[in-house]
């Protein structure tokens, strides 16, 4: 696990107010949504703006947001590809 | 106009609930005083309590407390009652818009910053369709919620209410009250925030509920007979309110057993109540709870609490009163508050 895996779990339990939940409590490929961590639509769009806050990534097209958010690991690609800051 | 019964009561205050049965009561080192935690956990899905700040918090698990009191999974109506609503979201919200300098805004905090979120999260939790109304009608805020509930039930269109009054503290709005004078400067609390001669009083955060029914039950605390709510009246005027107000009932001064007064130790303002102390209920036993629980929008809902308890159990816990005539037989109960010489409530409680 990279340093940008712990940051972004660290992120999303600060910013969507995982209370009781620590960042070896989700696992890298785990789903966020549905099953998984149990995320719902509000919490997407929260996501949306953490990834325009912290990393200058603005999601052009709503429906790339399944994919992107599908678990820890796949938002860690697609942050270390597209990242601006 | 019919009877309404208190059938379901639960609050949160700045004092444990149980202060009404030990007469232990706290006090604090600050003029702003934050609610007694609860366990939130036992009666709100996690999931749904990581978005809910302290106001919506205590408004759910007091309606959730007052309904299964009264053996009501849904009510006819949810009626709240609060003058800053949920603030600590608003403030968040606005937070966020200076420092992303009205970029993008992150959308929990703006959902949850309406007033009627407490309303909305109590009906999403009970799966409740009905009648959902938010008074914000500064300190008559829980008067104006009350007065549309014995509405309702006595034009015979709901027969169950669930009604309440909630407010909570936040650091900057909160912080604007001590800028206005409205917060004293002085930390005192207890019955020594009453003798003092200083302006402001001790903010705090609270919620009270109550499930009012058209049917008495066998439990039922008291009965709401009557709210009236004036907006401004001058120093000299509560006497004259109070007797038409009992008038208008039926009442003499006299059948009222004991009068719940909102003394906040403002000296610019206390003088509401000394008035009709000293005169009309010089014989009656006279309550207060904001030396307690301190001051809020919406605190007089505690006062209902207090006064459906004292009925219920005809008697006036030690910590609350406020001179030294004793009563008997507590069949009917006043609560008058004001906050800054507006919003003159009363809520007129008997026996059931």
């Amino acid at each position: 696990m990279n340093d940008l895996h712990t940051e972004l779990k660290k992120s999303i339990i600060d910013q969507l107010n995982l209370e009781d939940m620590d960042v070896s409590d989700i696992e890298n490929d785990e789903p966020l949504f549905g099953d998984g961590l149990g995320l719902d639509s509000i919490d997407a769009l929260e996501l949306i703006v953490l990834l325009e806050k912290d990393y200058g990534i603005k999601l052009e097209d709503p429906n790339q947001g399944k994919e992107i958010f599908n678990s820890i690991n796949s938002m860690v690609d697609f942050i270390e590809k597209n990242r601006t800051k | 106009m019919n009877k309404v019964f208190i059938n379901g009561i639960s609050a949160i205050s700045a004092q444990d609930e149980d202060i009404f049965d030990t007469g232990n009561f706290q006090e604090f080192s600050s003029s702003i005083v934050k609610a007694k935690d609860q366990d939130y956990k036992a009666v709100i899905k996690p999931m749904m309590l990581r978005r809910m700040s302290q106001a919506v918090k205590m408004g759910l698990y007091c309606s959730k407390k007052a309904l299964t009191e009264a053996g009501i999974i849904q009510p006819g109506a949810i009626i709240i009652g609060t003058g800053q609503g949920c603030i600590q979201d608003t403030e968040k919200f606005m937070q966020s818009m200076i420092e992303s300098e009205e970029g993008l805004l992150a959308p929990t905090s703006f959902i949850q910053s309406t007033h009627n979120t407490v309303g909305g999260q109590i009906a999403l939790e009970l799966n409740c369709n009905s009648y959902n109304m938010t008074y914000t009608q500064n300190s008559g805020s829980f008067e104006s919620a009350l007065l549309d509930s014995l509405m309702l039930i006595n034009t015979g269109e709901e027969t169950t209410v669930l009604v309440g009054g909630v407010d909570e503290t936040s650091p900057a709005f909160t912080g604007f009250q001590v800028l206005d004078g409205q917060i004293c400067k002085e930390q005192i609390s207890g019955p020594d925030l009453l003798k003092k001669d200083t302006p402001g009083t001790m903010i705090s955060e609270s919620a009270s509920f109550f499930v009012l029914d058209a049917k008495k039950q066998e439990k039922s605390y008291a009965c709401v007979r009557d709210v009236c709510l004036k907006n401004r009246i001058q120093k000299q005027e509560p006497e004259q309110l109070i007797l038409e107000f009992l008038k208008s009932n039926e009442l003499d001064i006299s059948e009222i057993d004991a009068v719940i007064l909102g003394n906040n130790g403002d000296c610019r303002y206390d003088g509401y109540y000394s008035g009709i102390q000293e005169a009309i209920f010089s014989k009656t036993a006279q309550l207060a709870y904001k030396h307690l629980v301190g001051d809020n929008h919406s605190i007089s809902a505690y006062a209902m609490w207090l006064g459906a308890r004292i009925i219920a159990e005809n008697r006036i816990p030690e910590a609350f009163q406020i001179n030294h005539v004793t009563c008997d037989k507590i069949d009917k109960v006043l609560i008058y508050n004001q906050y800054l010489g507006k919003n003159h409530g009363l809520i007129l409680l008997e026996k059931p």
